[in-house]
């Protein structure tokens, strides 16, 4: 089971960080790597390409050459249209995710259908989830504000699983006689 | 260098079978977090682990000493040398001032008042609650006052600190804040830490779990 966390509109970010003023590419990739980035940082292509998206929208608009430490000089600016929609985006409620489609679940059903161990599925799976809990709270113990926001989300959300992994090893038995009626 | 051992532990009350052949190794220096659903017997292992409760059977190695032969006199004495305890709630002495309750354990091993009130002084800051020193437990915070109790079971050095659901009772923020404290302290005094947790977030503090369920411990680590 994977932590569903839903992804970034990088479209949107960068008009956002537009609205603090004008920037040019490279710029603009720097500041959303260090706040948004995470270990994931941009590529260079998808910052271009959505800039010309946001450009054939009417949502940035070209406001002159810069020079920079990258490669690009071309400076962007968001235009009014740029900033409705970013207003649009930020009332607009992130959709809450089902979760209904479980690849653990699915694991469990299978392990109890073939007569193997749930449990030693259930198990290894905590441990990983534990281990990567792990890893974020180091991380975050090192951490300034922002990672200890960013590491929190991750953490809530991976501690969401594992007490699902502890109440259906609670319930192995129950499913066991279930699934194979 | 292992600390301590256990092997083969069964504890029951009455017709509730609380361990039923649990085990469960700690080297020094480690944290281990103690997991399962409640009514596992987690607890149960702590305090046999401890020398608290007698198990029915199976045993329990405190370096070369086996805990499980010794008289109570002995295990009293250990438990107050070597080992620190911090659990959910209604650990400190309501009457004593929190300095006063630090220092306790010091006094206790006939430590002038002096000398035991510095180095309460001294847990105290390092726990960062110096400034409830003169105030009971009940005038303090929950989460202050946990702080207290962890510099209470630290102030002696033990080798081993048991500690029982000890941010139960917090809420997230001061429970991670005793926890940030409670391991890094105890990760540079070299004590291990025995955490019995349901919360997946405290048991990440950890270096490793292990899992009781049914009276049964599986350490994950070592069954590898």
């Amino acid at each position: 089971m994977v932590c569903i966390v839903p992804l970034m509109s990088i479209g949107h970010a960068l008009l956002g960080l537009l609205e603090g003023g004008p920037r040019h590419g490279y710029d603009l990739k720097r500041a959303y790597d260090e706040r948004f980035g995470q270990d994931r940082p941009l590529h260079y292509g998808q910052v271009y390409s959505t800039l010309s998206r946001l450009l054939k929208n009417g949502l940035v608009t070209e406001a002159g050459v810069e020079a920079g430490d990258g490669p690009e000089r071309k400076r962007y600016a968001i235009t009014d249209a740029g900033v409705t929609d970013v207003e649009r985006w930020l009332s607009t409620p992130e959709k809450p995710e089902p979760y209904l489609q479980n690849t653990l679940y699915a694991k469990v059903v299978l392990a109890l259908l073939s007569g193997r161990s749930a449990v030693e599925v259930l198990d290894t799976q905590r441990s990983a989830h534990l281990g990567t809990m792990r890893e974020l709270t180091r991380r975050k113990a090192d951490g300034d504000l922002a990672d200890q926001l960013i590491c929190d989300f991750a953490l809530f959300h991976l501690e969401a699983d594992l007490r699902w992994l502890e109440l259906t090893a609670a319930r192995v038995d129950q499913l066991a006689v279930e699934v194979k009626r | 260098m292992t600390l301590l051992r256990a092997e083969g532990l069964v504890k029951s009350f009455g017709k509730t079978h609380a361990l039923d052949g649990a085990g469960i190794t700690i080297r020094a220096g480690e944290v281990v977090a103690v997991m399962g659903p409640s009514g596992s017997g987690k607890s149960t292992l702590l305090h046999c682990l401890a020398g608290i409760l007698p198990p029915d059977s199976g045993t329990v190695h405190y370096r070369d000493r086996e805990l499980t032969s010794m008289n109570d006199g002995d295990r009293s004495e250990l438990r107050r040398t070597e080992f620190g305890f911090v659990f959910q709630f209604g650990q400190l002495v309501p009457e004593l001032t929190c300095l006063e309750n630090v220092a306790l354990p010091l006094r206790l091993s006939g430590m002038k008042r002096k000398d035991a009130e510095r180095a309460a002084n001294e847990w105290l800051a390092r726990l960062e609650v110096d400034g409830v020193a003169d105030q009971r437990p009940g005038e303090t915070s929950g989460g202050q006052g946990q702080r207290v109790a962890v510099a209470r079971a630290l102030v002696t050095g033990p080798k081993v600190i048991f500690a029982d659901e000890p941010t139960g009772a917090l809420d997230s923020l001061n429970g991670e804040r005793v926890m940030h404290l409670l391991t890094t302290a105890a990760r540079e005094t070299g004590a291990a830490v025995v955490l019995v947790t349901h919360e997946p977030r405290v048991a990440a503090y950890s270096d490793r779990e292990v899992v009781v369920r049914d009276g049964r411990s599986r350490d994950v680590e070592f069954a590898r």
